[in-house]
């Protein structure tokens, strides 16, 4: 498990680097594989602690067992937890029957942004990989956002070796993404070495032979048929499959992520 | 849009390797990519057909490029903007191909991805021949570290598949690498567009008998990680999250081991290992190696902080303020002499200047051009560069990692570099009496830290600096007077007093010496915890001068600068603090006071359990 623990010392490397040059500092959390174990690497990387708050943007259409374990996990491990939330969308009654974009831009990216502007937070860590899309293909590990959040793809920072871009104008916040060289199957590698803690009864078939690949929203998430009933199953079944992780995500159709992106979101 | 690739291979993953494909605009290289995708039945269902239903759409001609140039700009202009990483299984081999734009403008782009590839394809067009980014590109491969090519001779169905074609484009580019000391593995005649030489062999080239691309990827040996050279671990940071404080980084070269007596560069601290500090392990590793991210603990609390390189004894870096290198621009403006900008060398970050230029390579027939001021975007340069203090480094062919460098225009990354050699700077002599003071030196059982504590502050140096009658001498006084009200421990050193004993036998024009012995005595007064303060006025040297000295014989005690002067000057010189004087001298001090707080020096409180933000 060679590649694994490289891919972990890079990771690690890239937090501390996230952790000493930005002071105002926050991970994103969505209790999903990538960014819990991105969390898990957080707690390597600071010896059992994670120094900086969490953030979940809380759609409030989350599958229900994602919450009871956001908040099982923020006790068990002492987590500073900030749950953000576009209040006044959800107030005038935004869901996805009004326009997947228009629901997703509204409570995620724009839910994020309100959590941005209210913490003013300067970085921001997020479980990304590159395998997931195409356009987080071609992401920074410190990727820049402008003062209104978007993403400037067409002029990105060149990144050597390991110096990365950690100055940058006021007003501007920075993307930092630890887990841009890992892989779908490398997550679930390295959830079964390590041990992780994960929603088992949502990524692994109870017994009706469907399980979740990728967690979001309720509406917008459905399962795939998989017998798969522990994380060995699973990884030998992602061996051979061919079918993208994403598949079971709505908001991916068409150009759905480039133009998502961006404009702020993940 | 779907993801981009899955990993339908059923072999267990054993290692994994990353490799960058280059080469000038238009010569095929995401072409090739897709291929190479496509012919080994690596991509997702239903992705070709995908990319076939919108190019008949947008009635284009489909093309393998469109896999992975995922922008709608870079599908409307059939070029690669920005680098893409992609997953390739082969073997037991897990591959991170990265695609680099070959486009001159955005040669950014391309360092960014081969920056960190340990192998690359560089491709070339059979019609076209050897372009401009063809070698550009291989000079920046060489310079960026990627020692592993193996050249593709692309569209060779262009060409009617013709040996001597091939043979001249490979002469031509062997000839070019061989100056720059890259042996291709390997040089292959391919038509990514037809698939000919791709993932089979074809009789369309019955003249070539070497491997396919795909068969030459796992040619490429994985670069191992040297444990037996010199140990370098850049400190990362220092935590103390609970009872333990843990210094981290990640070992770039060599090994370490828990007792392994370390020394610091370039503060010539030195400590032993106590423990390697690991989270959710069984056991305590003893033992690390180059690669990985570790957090250790010292038998003693010696003074570290961010920046400093770790080694073991009488195998350390390089210590200077001056270094020749090979530095690549790519930044807005060009690189100009007399300005400074941030370098970051591993861990470090320190300011410094470009001193000469001695020559800017020509990519294409790696001819100088001499007598430049400035070096422009995409420009190589062979240039002389002066850091503002003694930065610890390698040469580049000694360890990679150390010896390499960014430097930074105003908030952007904007170049990178390699070390040559070392450039011997005028601090060199008084460099090596601290070394070898220091090792030899005799120790209490009081450690800085607890004298840290019990008074309130670190030990620092202060001098005031700048023109005659600008009020340095009073100021010094003024703030001896309030930090000894406060409680604090500091004492005004006037060089003066220094004249007529310990001085009495050199005359007034041995000004080095007088400095040197300034120091020493500085060095002294430092290490009983004093706040030492003086100006520069008594040495018959310039300010900063002095104050360099002073700080290679007190280093790593922090020596802060405030220079004063009776009017704004154009250029500022290198101080701490720059004061326009004489005027308010209370305000004055009170404002040095808060920057030695922001500094750490000062505690804010005097008194039980001061809280320091960097103490040691």
């Amino acid at each position: 498990m060679k590649h694994l623990r490289q891919l972990e010392d890079q990771s690690v490397f890239i937090l501390r680097e996230a952790y000493k040059n930005f002071e105002n500092l926050g991970m994103l959390w969505s209790m999903g594989k990538d960014s819990t174990v991105l969390l898990w690497l957080a707690r390597k990387a600071f010896f059992g602690h994670v120094p900086f708050p969490l953030l979940h943007v809380d759609t409030s259409y989350k599958i229900p067992e994602m919450i009871e374990y956001r908040d099982r996990l923020a006790r068990e491990w002492r987590l500073n937890l900030i749950v953000g939330q576009n209040k006044k969308a959800l107030a005038e009654g935004m869901n996805h029957t009004k326009g997947r974009m228009e629901c997703c831009t509204a409570l995620k990216t724009e839910g994020l942004k309100l959590l941005l502007e209210e913490k003013g937070y300067t970085g921001i860590i997020l479980g990304v990989r590159s395998d997931e899309d195409s356009t987080r293909a071609k992401e920074r590990y410190f990727s820049p956002r402008d003062k209104n959040n978007e993403w400037d793809f067409r002029d990105q920072p060149p990144e050597l070796w390991d110096q990365y871009k950690i100055s940058f104008p006021p007003g501007t916040h920075i993307r930092i993404h630890p887990l841009l060289d890992w892989t779908e199957i490398n997550i679930w590698e390295y959830i079964k070495m390590e041990n992780i803690p994960f929603l088992d009864n949502l990524y692994l078939d109870q017994g009706t032979g469907q399980r979740y690949r990728s967690l979001g929203c309720e509406p917008c998430t459905s399962p795939m048929k998989s017998t798969s009933k522990n994380v060995d199953e699973v990884i030998i079944e992602l061996r051979n499959s061919k079918v993208a992780e994403r598949a079971g995500r709505a908001q991916d159709e068409g150009r759905g992520m480039e133009q998502l992106r961006k404009e702020g979101y993940m | 849009m779907a993801a981009d690739t899955v990993t339908p291979n059923n072999t267990q993953t054993k290692e994994t390797m990353n490799i960058v494909i280059v080469g000038h605009v238009d010569h095929g290289k995401s072409t090739l990519l897709g291929r190479l995708y496509a012919d080994t039945g690596t991509l997702p269902v239903g992705k070709i057909e995908k990319i076939q239903a919108i190019c008949k759409q947008q009635g284009k001609e489909f093309e393998y490029a469109f896999l992975f140039d995922a922008f709608l700009e870079e599908q409307q202009q059939g070029i690669t903007i920005d680098t893409a990483r992609t997953f390739f299984s082969w073997g037991n081999r897990q591959y991170i191909i990265i695609d680099a734009p070959g486009h001159k403008e955005f040669l950014k782009n391309m360092v960014s991805g081969a920056a960190r590839a340990e192998a690359a394809l560089l491709i070339i067009d059979a019609l076209e021949g050897v372009k401009d980014q063809s070698k550009r590109h291989g000079l920046l491969l060489s310079m960026l570290g990627v020692k592993q090519v193996t050249v593709v001779v692309n569209k060779m169905d262009l060409v009617g598949y013709r040996e001597d074609v091939f043979r001249g484009i490979e002469k031509e580019y062997r000839e070019f690498l061989t100056q720059l000391n890259v042996i291709p593995q390997y040089v292959i005649p391919a038509s990514a567009k037809q698939g000919i030489n791709i993932t089979t062999n074809a009789p369309e080239t019955p003249w070539y008998t070497g491997p396919t691309v795909l068969d030459s990827l796992s040619h490429f040996s994985l670069v191992a990680a040297d444990v037996d050279q010199p140990l370098r671990f850049p400190i990362q940071d220092v935590y103390k999250f609970d009872a333990r404080r843990i210094l981290v980084g990640k070992i770039t070269a060599g090994q370490l081991k828990v007792g392994d007596r370390l020394v610091f560069a370039p503060s010539n601290k030195s400590a032993a290992i106590q423990s390697i500090e690991a989270f959710n392990v069984d056991q305590p590793p003893m033992r690390a190696s180059a690669g990985q991210s570790v957090g250790i603990t010292l038998d003693e609390q010696i003074f570290v902080e961010r920046g400093q390189i770790a080694a073991h004894e009488d195998d350390g870096p390089l210590v200077s303020t001056s270094f020749r290198a090979n530095v690549f621009w790519l930044g807005k403006r060009s690189l100009e002499m007399n300005k400074y900008y941030v370098l970051r060398l591993a861990t470090r970050e320190i300011a410094c200047e470009v001193s000469a230029i001695h020559r800017i390579v020509n990519a294409n027939d790696l001819d100088d051009r001499q007598t430049a001021t400035a070096v422009q975007r995409n420009e190589v340069a062979d240039l002389t560069i002066r850091t503002k203090a003694s930065l610890a480094f390698d040469s580049y062919i000694t360890s990679e990692e150390t010896g390499r460098f960014v430097l930074v225009d105003e908030y952007d990354v904007s170049g990178g570099g390699i070390i040559t050699e070392m450039v011997r700077d005028e601090q060199e002599g008084l460099r090596t009496e601290a070394r070898e003071r220091d090792s030899a030196w005799v120790k209490g059982d009081i450690g800085p830290e607890e004298r840290a504590q019990h008074y309130g502050h670190r030990a620092a140096v202060v001098l005031f600096t700048g023109p005659d009658s600008t009020g340095k001498a009073f100021l010094a006084r003024k703030l001896e007077s309030v930090l000894v009200a406060e409680g604090r421990h500091a004492y005004l050193l006037d060089a003066e007093n220094l004249r007529r004993g310990l001085d009495a036998d050199i005359g007034e024009a041995n000004a080095n010496e007088a400095v040197r012995r300034y120091g020493e005595v500085a060095r002294l007064l430092t290490d009983t915890g004093l706040l030492v303060l003086s100006t520069t006025n008594p040495f018959s040297l310039p300010g900063g001068t002095v104050a360099q000295a002073i700080q290679t014989l007190v280093n790593p005690t922090p020596v802060v600068t405030i220079y004063m002067s009776k009017e704004q000057e154009s250029l500022l010189p290198d101080a701490t603090l720059t004061f326009l004087g004489p005027d308010d001298f209370d305000a004055r001090a009170r404002q040095i006071i808060e920057t030695l707080k922001q500094k750490g020096i000062l505690a804010e409180t005097v008194g039980a359990q001061p809280a320091f933000q960097f103490s040691i």
